[in-house]
């Protein structure tokens, strides 16, 4: 049974076709409607989210079907107990594709090994969000217009932020992408990333704490909040949690064309001055995070033979 | 210094100095009944320095945790005081319940009941990643 786990999963082709489907799915919603008439989405969530549940729950809707929630870990058999492996098993009876958010990271892949239908990782822990990823791809390429040949810059927490990690390993893939790396040294990209993705591929990049000298350059400025939720210690949360704070006087330097991004939520990494800047494009993000999870669905329920 | 030689068991030779500890206790050898001799930092022509373990006994010696630990060891099955069979050791492609995920985020740290399974991500390198959350093995 296909499932998605890590945006490593999906190769380049088909990323190009889910987002050839989501553009579609824009220009002619009403064709895809009734899409998954009768078909039922779980989404299984055991830590707390808005925007990545109710867009699965939004997408799964507009293509016509059906949606089985848990919402948090508290309101499920899993606060008895009950393991991974056998919430998969179970929800596998009643749904026909599975959504998983858990705190631990590999939950879903243990899902996936268990379950008798399609299950999607919706993010655990630090560790992969891959249809973060695919609203990330699609935004890109809705703004410039392709995902190669592009300088981004990724701003923040880049030690425990998910996100970055699946975006580096999804654009590193495409030609002529190169990154800048801004963070305070407390928060640097893993080695793993850097030896694994950039290293390894001959990727150029550069790490700063500066993120204003590097504006010029970039194409794509990839903001991060700093998750009080992945730190064992409260005081080096707050230590860090103000790192970086994108203000109007830091765009100073930047392109006209640059392309503000945010995986959302904010905190207060982003001043609410760069909302009405034609350059943020975080709530478009979220928009085609929805069409993305719905490409994805359709997919994945196809390759299944449900659809 | 002498070791006897024995008649029926397991020589594991060209050891990396330094690495027969792990191996002893990776192998659960300190559960046998038999006589088992860690030789450490013994004179090697081609190594410089190694370690040996003899075990004298002629049992199953689970060459993933060898290959693991260090493939470039070699394994020896003595049978009547013969070498009767010289195994070549690989580093496996997976690792399963030899080593455990040190994440304390891994979802192995709260399903007690899940395997430990370990793959084989960079051969040059020698590095092992958890298959749940891809925490490298240390």
């Amino acid at each position: 049974m296909r499932s998605v786990i890590s945006i490593l999963d999906l190769s380049v082709a088909e990323i190009d076709g889910l987002m050839q489907t989501a553009c579609d799915i824009i220009a002619n919603p009403a064709h895809y409607a009734d899409a998954c008439r009768g078909k039922k989405l779980a989404t299984l969530f055991f830590e707390p989210s808005t925007r990545t549940r109710l867009s699965f729950e939004a997408a799964m809707y507009e293509l016509g079907g059906n949606v089985l929630s848990v919402s948090s870990g508290s309101s499920s058999s899993a606060a008895k107990g009950e393991s991974v492996a056998d919430t998969a098993k179970t929800v596998s009876c009643y749904a026909d594709i599975i959504a998983m958010r858990h705190p631990k990271e590999g939950a879903p892949y243990v899902a996936s090994l268990n379950a008798t239908v399609p299950v999607i990782n919706a993010g655990d822990g630090g560790h992969n969000h891959p249809t973060q990823t695919l609203a990330d791809l699609l935004t890109i390429y809705r703004q410039k217009g392709g995902l190669g040949n592009i300088t981004v810059g990724l701003c923040g927490d880049l030690k425990f932020g998910r996100t970055v990690h699946s975006l580096i390993s999804a654009l590193s893939r495409y030609e002529g992408v190169k990154f800048a790396l801004i963070s305070p040294l407390e928060l640097k990209l893993p080695s793993y990333v850097k030896n694994d993705v950039l290293k390894k591929k001959g990727i150029p990049y550069i790490q700063t704490t500066d993120l204003v000298s590097v504006m010029p350059e970039l194409d794509i400025l990839y903001m991060t909040r700093v998750q009080r939720e992945r730190f064992f210690n409260e005081e080096d949360y707050l230590r860090l949690k103000d790192s970086y704070i994108l203000e109007p006087k830091k765009l100073a330097g930047a392109r006209q064309d640059l392309c503000i991004m945010h995986p959302l939520p904010r905190v207060n990494e982003i001043s609410v001055a760069i909302d009405s800047d034609p350059r943020a494009c975080y709530f478009k993000q979220v928009l085609n995070g929805k069409y993305m999870r719905m490409a994805l669905i359709l997919k994945l329920l196809k390759e299944a033979g449900t659809l | 210094m002498n070791i006897d030689s024995i008649h029926n068991g397991v020589v594991i030779d060209h050891i990396t100095a330094g690495c027969g500890m792990q191996l002893y206790d990776l192998l659960g050898l300190s559960e046998l009944e038999c006589s088992v001799a860690i030789i450490k930092n013994v004179s090697s022509r081609k190594m410089g320095k190694k370690d040996i373990i003899k075990i004298d006994a002629d049992i199953p010696v689970n060459l993933d945790v060898i290959g693991y630990v260090d493939p470039n060891a070699t394994v020896n099955i003595i049978r009547g005081g013969v070498l009767v069979e010289k195994k070549t050791i690989d580093m496996p492609q997976l690792l399963t319940n030899v080593i455990k995920c040190k994440n304390p985020r891994c979802i192995t740290s709260t399903e007690q009941e899940l395997p430990h399974v370990f793959r084989l991500t960079d051969r040059e390198h020698k590095i092992y990643r958890c298959i749940y959350c891809e925490t490298k093995a240390n």
